[in-house]
């Protein structure tokens, strides 16, 4: 679930407002939104990929809250690292021409 | 709480209409190309989506393989075989070709736009599979060119229908503006997705039958709704449930016993999960599979990276989350154009029932979201040539709105049934791996006769007509998902067989007398009639 807004590194863009499927923020007229929705949260990480400063964090516990430390989450690299595996840039899309997904096929195990 | 102070009806009336050939209702894979052809066709068309184009729906979540197969090539042949195969009885071979013909031409249509497909290491071009976020965002832009007026965040509450019970548009409510909006049209897409009931798996929680609902007030007909015994696998702590991993996966029990029952994954887990605790490690995966898995499937392992898991390497509890018509095939009944049974009222993707394509089993892993695009791209260009034979005259009609349960109960006084209470009621019935997933004819009749119960009530009590969007949203969802539970239910009692995704231990095998379709509606009172001749006989 949605863990943290950083009003460190928040522009206010409202970018993540819109992008959410499940309506889980507010919007703050200049000011970064609140999450006012939290229990609505599928866990989807989309808001991060929206994000154009890695200002998100979506812990991967769908049913509970986890609290998080800022400073740890950087210290660890974790901020923007969906986007990052992604290959997105400042909210633009990137990176399917380096998906390998196709290599799950190859060996025939599995095919459409 | 705040309560509006004008109710649910006064805010339409002072929306002011705005008119459309096309109005398509969801913006996932089916929606998007139904809105795109339709455009092309010369219709003018809007597309209302609950979330973001981009982000809503079960695609936008993941990745999507896709049937990417040319005619007459050794590949398509092998897919439809498949397909039959797995379909147990209730495909068409017809249907399964126009499928992935029409769906091959638009993924090399993709790569002429612009879209980037990855090189495979035969130096080819890879167009079996689609980035869900990066697919959709790039839709959006074609839908743009093409004059789509996109409405994002702006879920449909109800449809309008007109005197003689054509569809003629749709109201619905702008999440973040709280505004309540009126499309008048001449033709109406549902492509709103299937119905996961809030089960928290991967990108299907928006997913709540609203279309169907909406489609069953207009007295529209379904298909397959007891093929939905459809779970997805994911670890027990996230939502992740991507499937295919799993193909390379060691199941196991508390104490570290090896789970038999080779290739498939949901049953071994759903068995173990019976008596108790499930795990998995994905042990069998080469490094270079491993380097495919993590590159391509980035959301699940984002998972476990950020829990400190490997799963190559470690065991990880798992859990089942229900899909039901989403990775399920049952949903709107269509003809060859994405007709549904009501004037002026067109179906793809997900809301339509896929059993042409899948028969009694799920199509995930690439026949789903072929049949997404293709059938939006037939939904699409059906309800435009519909429209221009109309004519003007449909913007003479005087639509009327048909929603009942959460937005214009039947009792004037009113106890506080909330939507959030029949949530819990239909997911107490329609989760659990006991009643669902194994089925049983017993528990199915207490299930419907407890559903039956909570739509009464919900028809004569639940109300948000003066609550704000969010508010007025969830109800509508609720009474969906209760809808379609019913639907579910009442289809799985009457098919008293084993076949595909209706699993009933009651009646382990399967019936060729019961090789035909069960179709089912109503809402007050819930009906389900078989198809007239068994398909197997038939044929
Ligand atoms: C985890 C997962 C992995 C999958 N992987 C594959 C795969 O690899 N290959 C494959 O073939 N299939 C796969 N599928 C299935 C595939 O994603 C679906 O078949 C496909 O997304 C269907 O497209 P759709 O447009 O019909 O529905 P969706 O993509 O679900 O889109 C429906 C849209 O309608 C919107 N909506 C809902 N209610 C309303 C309303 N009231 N008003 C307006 N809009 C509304 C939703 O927000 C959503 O955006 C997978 C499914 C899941 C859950
Ligand atoms: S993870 Fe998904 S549902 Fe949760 S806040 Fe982000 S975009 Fe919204
Ligand atoms: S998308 Fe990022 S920068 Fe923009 S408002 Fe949301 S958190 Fe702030």
């Amino acid at each position: 679930m949605i863990e943290l807004v950083s009003h460190e590194r928040c522009i206010t863009c409202q970018a993540c407002v819109t992008a959410c499927p499940e309506n889980v923020f507010d919007k703050v007229p200049h000011r970064p939104p609140v999450i006012a929705r939290p229990d609505d949260c599928q866990t989807c990480f989309l808001c991060e990929l929206y994000c154009p400063v890695d200002a998100l964090y979506v812990s991967p516990f769908a049913e509970r809250h986890v609290a998080v430390d800022e400073a740890e989450l950087i210290a660890k690299g974790l901020l923007g690292g969906f986007r990052r595996a992604m290959g997105w840039e400042g909210g633009h899309p990137a990176g399917t021409d380096r998906d390998l997904t196709y290599r799950m096929f190859e060996d025939g195990r599995v095919a459409p | 709480m705040a309560v509006q102070e004008k109710s649910f009806d006064a805010r339409r009336a002072e929306s002011a209409p705005k008119q459309v050939d096309v109005l398509v209702i969801g913006g996932g894979p089916a929606g998007v190309w139904a809105a795109l052809t339709a455009a092309e066709r010369g219709a003018s068309v809007l597309l209302a989506e609950k979330g973001l184009v981009g982000t809503g729906g079960a695609t936008a979540a993941g990745n999507t393989t896709t049937i990417y197969a040319g005619p007459s090539s050794l590949e398509r042949e092998a897919a439809i075989k498949r397909r039959l195969q797995h379909a147990q009885g209730l495909a068409d071979r017809h249907w399964i070709e126009r499928v992935i013909d029409e769906s091959f031409a638009r993924l090399n249509q993709l790569a002429d736009w612009g879209y980037r497909y990855p090189v495979d290491q035969h130096g080819q071009s890879y167009r079996g599979s689609l980035r869900g976020a990066d697919y959709l965002r790039f839709m959006r832009r074609r839908l743009r060119k093409a004059g789509v007026e996109v409405l994002d965040q702006s879920p449909a509450l109800e449809l309008l229908l007109d005197d003689d019970g054509a569809a003629a548009g749709a109201v619905g409510v702008n999440r973040l503006t709280n505004e309540v909006w009126t499309v008048h049209a001449g033709a109406v897409v549902v492509a709103s997705g299937g119905c996961a009931f809030l089960s928290n798996g991967l990108g299907t929680n928006g997913l709540t039958g609203d279309g169907l609902l909406m489609a069953g007030e207009a007295g529209a007909t379904f298909s397959g709704m007891e093929f939905s015994g459809q779970y997805g696998i994911s670890p027990l702590f996230a939502s992740v449930t991507k499937g295919i991993m799993y193909f390379w996966a060691t199941f196991t029990d508390e104490d570290g016993n090896e789970l038999p029952g080779e290739g498939d994954r949901q049953g071994i887990v759903a068995r173990q999960l019976l008596k108790g605790r499930c795990f998995a490690v994905i042990d069998k995966a080469p490094p270079y599979l491993q380097q495919g898995m993590r590159v391509g499937q980035p959301n699940m392992f984002i998972a476990f990276d950020r829990t400190g898991i490997d799963p190559f390497k470690q065991r990880f509890e798992v859990a089942l989350r229900y899909e039901g018509t989403v990775r399920g095939p049952g949903g709107l009944a269509i003809n060859d154009d994405g007709a549904t049974s009501v004037v002026g009222l067109y179906a793809a993707g997900d809301a339509a029932s896929r059993e042409n394509m899948v028969g009694a089993a799920s199509g995930g892993g690439g026949p789903n979201a072929t049949w997404a695009l293709s059938t939006g791209i037939w939904a699409g260009r059906a309800a435009a040539e519909f429209v221009a034979r109309l004519g003007n005259k449909h913007h003479l009609r005087k639509p009327k709105p048909s929603g009942q349960v959460g937005l214009r109960p039947t009792r004037e006084t009113r106890t506080e049934l909330g939507a959030r209470e029949v949530i819990k009621a239909v997911q107490s019935e329609i989760l659990p791996i006991a009643k669902n997933f194994f089925r049983r004819e017993e528990p199915l009749r207490q299930s419907l006769a407890a559903l039956d119960g909570v739509w009464a009530a919900a028809s004569g009590e639940l109300s948000a007509a003066h609550l704000p969007a969010a508010e007025l949203v969830r109800a509508r969802e609720a009474a969906a998902m209760l809808a379609t539970a019913r639907w579910v239910v009442a289809s799985a009692v009457e098919r008293r067989e084993t076949r595909g995704l209706n699993r009933r231990d009651d009646h382990p095998k399967q019936d060729p007398a019961l090789a035909r379709r069960l179709f089912t509606g109503g809402l007050d009172s819930v009906w389900v009639s078989a198809e007239a001749q068994s398909r197997a006989l038939a044929s």
